[in-house]
């Protein structure tokens, strides 16, 4: 029960969660950097912005709606944690798992968008309303591929656990050539997802200042800060477990190559986060629709066929 | 849509995509532009009235800061103008520098709005790409003037600083250098398609539209005119020297970007070509302290386009007026006819295209709202500050002031 505890608060559960998240940011931020010929910040600086944050005086805009205005930053960094449970970090299993758990990972990493969305809406300004429709705008159009390049891989390995994926793949390490199409498209899904270039635009910072977050400032902007850096990590561990599930049987090995694949993953974002322009969210949504949702799809039907010629 | 679906967005005075206050009241219907109202008047300085009150030497030093990018633009046209009041004839080597300082600060300005033009985009890494290679430009500026923007090269009959050997090696080193890097971002903006999604199509201004407006530049260019005074009224050494005068078909942001861009080899090669073949000889000639009476408009191609002054003089050592009209100032017009029909998205972009400059733009705004004005001198608007806060209970008389010492 103790161990179970310290297991979600402390490792490999939120604590690990918000400094590994705190790190990737640095290492996003270096990398982004680097690629524009720039120094870049020095590790400590996502630290040190959230601590001085949490310092500054926190205004909440008199046309807002209190609780909610203060709740939202917190629901959504408890999202990710809760999401994170499920993920496996540290051995082959995760802290917690059941069939289905695939689903209600999906389903709390739309917990997130949908605080930036109420965020926006709540706070009363036009720049963050406007911000707020393009995050549900750009949510429709790449919650469908993501969810289907992440489910697709589960109709071969045959159960709706993380954890359970990533065991089936770590035994049968070909059948991840199949899904390298699923691969690219949840790649590029949660980059949508994860509001960066080229899919920014619900905080496009020349045309609507901040979008959603606008008007948030203080320890309140922290939380959401956290909460945008642990779904950057959540979204790294997902996509790596399922996608890039390389086993060794040791624990702490497999600890390590967890760290490798998920800095891999980043990197591979925060390089397309370099070398492309924002795109106006109607050239976003024709893009999902066009050729994300397609591809989705295809492979969807691909794995059902492998999946009868295999008879697995 | 109806009239109850639309928002209005502030984009300005205070905006990240603006670098200088301005204000574009945009109504919108979703995403698209409905109506835009343009409001200047932020920045306003004085400057051309601050003019009359000066001599003609002074008045370049304050010319020189109507605008940060195109400061060698304005003095330019402003001792051409001078000179040709005065019948004054540049030494041909101080011509030719001043079209290398000229050329020199049209490269910086155009990897200026490069970098500008990405960051409104969203292209950060281009923005710092840019700006990187514009610093190589800025330390020659630096080397050449002593200042990175504001080089004081001209003076009434010539130029203050001469090119001497050494400096023009390190600036054909810099030049090769910055030829490649230009070639890159060429092919950039030709096959990145982000990039092309984002500029093609865009604030659409035909030829035709263009010369209703009176926009200059290359916004004009970029709309298939060749309208670019160095050609059509060669100033300073251009009538020697052999160039393209660029232009596209475009009509849009993306030909603004591609007519930049090419511009910038133009230049590259302009400037090579004139330290080929920079005369020896003098680079001032003496100029006179008051200049005959009379008036005269003198223009030069500044890097965002025709820049006009204005300048009468009646004898003395200050001009009765000086008159300035920067191009954003020409361009600003089209900016409404630009805006309109696009996506909010898109209106950044189509802002930054004419590579607006604010404080060279801003003119005194006199708002006639029909009330009844007086004028007042100073003891009299000191007694209505007075009277003003008395009726409101407080007594300026009263208010003790604490003891001050005085240091003079």
């Amino acid at each position: 029960m103790i161990i179970g505890l310290l297991k979600i608060i402390v490792f490999p559960g939120f604590i690990f969660l918000t400094v590994y998240g705190l790190l990737f940011e640095y290492l996003d931020r270096k990398v982004h950097a680097r690629l524009q010929n720039r120094m870049g910040p020095p590790w400590y600086q996502p630290l040190a912005d959230f601590l001085k944050l949490i310092g500054k005086e926190t205004i909440i805009p008199a046309d807002a709606n209190k609780t909610i205005f203060q709740i939202l930053p917190v629901v959504s960094l408890a999202a990710v944690a809760a999401a994170f449970v499920y993920v496996p970090v540290f051995g082959k299993a995760s802290i917690a798992s059941f069939q289905g758990d695939l689903i209600v990972v999906l389903y709390f990493l739309s917990i997130p968008t949908m605080c930036l969305f109420l965020a926006g809406w709540y706070s009363r300004s036009v720049y963050s309303t406007l911000g707020s429709v393009r995050t549900l705008t750009q949510m429709f159009a790449y919650e469908v591929p993501l969810f289907m390049a992440l489910l697709a891989p589960a109709l071969i390995a045959k159960t709706w656990s993380i954890t359970g994926m990533t065991a089936f793949y770590a035994e049968h390490p070909l059948y991840i050539l199949i899904n390298i199409p699923a691969f690219i498209v949840a790649l590029i899904a949660g980059q949508g997802k994860l509001e960066r270039v080229p899919f920014d635009t619900p905080e496009a910072e020349t045309e609507i200042v901040a979008g959603p977050l606008v008007e948030y400032s203080g320890r309140l902007l922290a939380l959401f800060r956290v909460a945008i850096d642990c779904e950057l990590v959540m979204v790294a561990s997902l996509v790596s477990a399922i996608f890039l599930p390389f086993m060794t049987g040791h624990a702490v090995l497999d600890f390590i190559l967890y760290l490798v694949k998920t800095v891999a993953v980043l990197l591979f974002l925060a390089l397309m986060r370099s070398v492309m322009a924002r795109l106006r969210v109607e050239q976003m949504v024709n893009f999902c629709w066009r050729y994300l949702t397609p591809i989705a799809i295809l492979q969807i039907i691909i794995n059902l066929l492998v999946r009868g010629g295999l008879g697995l | 849509m109806s009239e109850y679906n639309r928002v209005v967005i502030p984009i300005g005075p205070q905006h990240p995509s603006l670098k200088e206050p301005g204000c574009f009241t945009v109504t919108l219907e979703g995403e698209k532009i409905v109506d835009v109202v343009l409001g200047i008047g932020y920045n306003h300085r004085g400057i051309e009235k601050a003019c009359e009150s000066r001599n003609y030497t002074q008045i370049i030093y304050l010319l020189e800061r109507v605008c940060g990018i195109c400061s060698h633009s304005h003095t330019t046209v402003f001792c051409q103008g001078v000179e040709e009041l005065a019948g004054v004839e540049i030494p041909r080597r101080a011509a030719y520098i001043r079209v290398i300082v000229a050329e020199l600060e049209r490269l910086h300005s155009h990897l200026l709005w490069l970098g500008v033009a990405a960051h409104e985009i969203g292209f950060d890494t281009m923005f710092m790409y840019a700006w990187r290679d514009r610093e190589a430009v800025l330390d020659i500026l630096a080397a050449v003037g002593g200042n990175r923007v504001n080089y004081g090269i001209n003076t009434i009959g010539g130029v203050r600083r001469d090119i001497d050997d050494s400096l023009r090696q390190d600036i054909v080193k810099m030049l090769d250098a910055l030829a490649d890097q230009v070639k890159y971002y060429q092919e950039l903006a030709l096959t990145e398609t982000t990039l092309a999604a984002r500029l093609a199509g865009i604030g659409k201004l035909s030829g035709e539209d263009a010369l209703k407006y009176g926009a200059v530049g290359p916004v004009i260019r970029a709309a298939g005119i060749d309208f670019d005074i160095r050609a059509v009224d060669p100033y300073a050494a251009y009538g020697e020297i052999p160039f393209k005068v660029i232009t596209d078909t475009h009509a849009d942001v993306f030909g603004r970007t591609v007519v930049r861009i090419l511009e910038m080899l133009e230049s590259i090669e302009i400037i090579r070509f004139c330290l080929k073949n920079m005369p020896d000889g003098d680079i001032v000639t003496k100029a006179p302290r008051r200049i005959p009476a009379g008036e005269v408009i003198s223009r030069v191609e500044a890097p965002r386009g025709e820049d006009t002054h204005y300048i009468r003089s009646n004898g003395t050592e200050r001009p009765d007026r000086v008159r300035v009209r920067a191009p954003s100032e020409a361009n600003w017009h089209a900016m409404r006819h630009m805006l309109l029909g696009q996506y909010l998205a898109d209106a950044p972009i189509t802002i930054a295209a004419i590579d607006p400059c604010f404080s060279c733009t801003d003119r005194a705004i006199v708002v006639n709202s029909g009330r009844e004005t007086e004028v007042m001198d100073w003891p009299q608007l000191r007694q209505y500050s007075i009277d003003w806060y008395k009726k409101r209970g407080i007594d300026v008389a009263a208010i003790k002031m604490p003891e001050r010492r005085m240091y003079f």
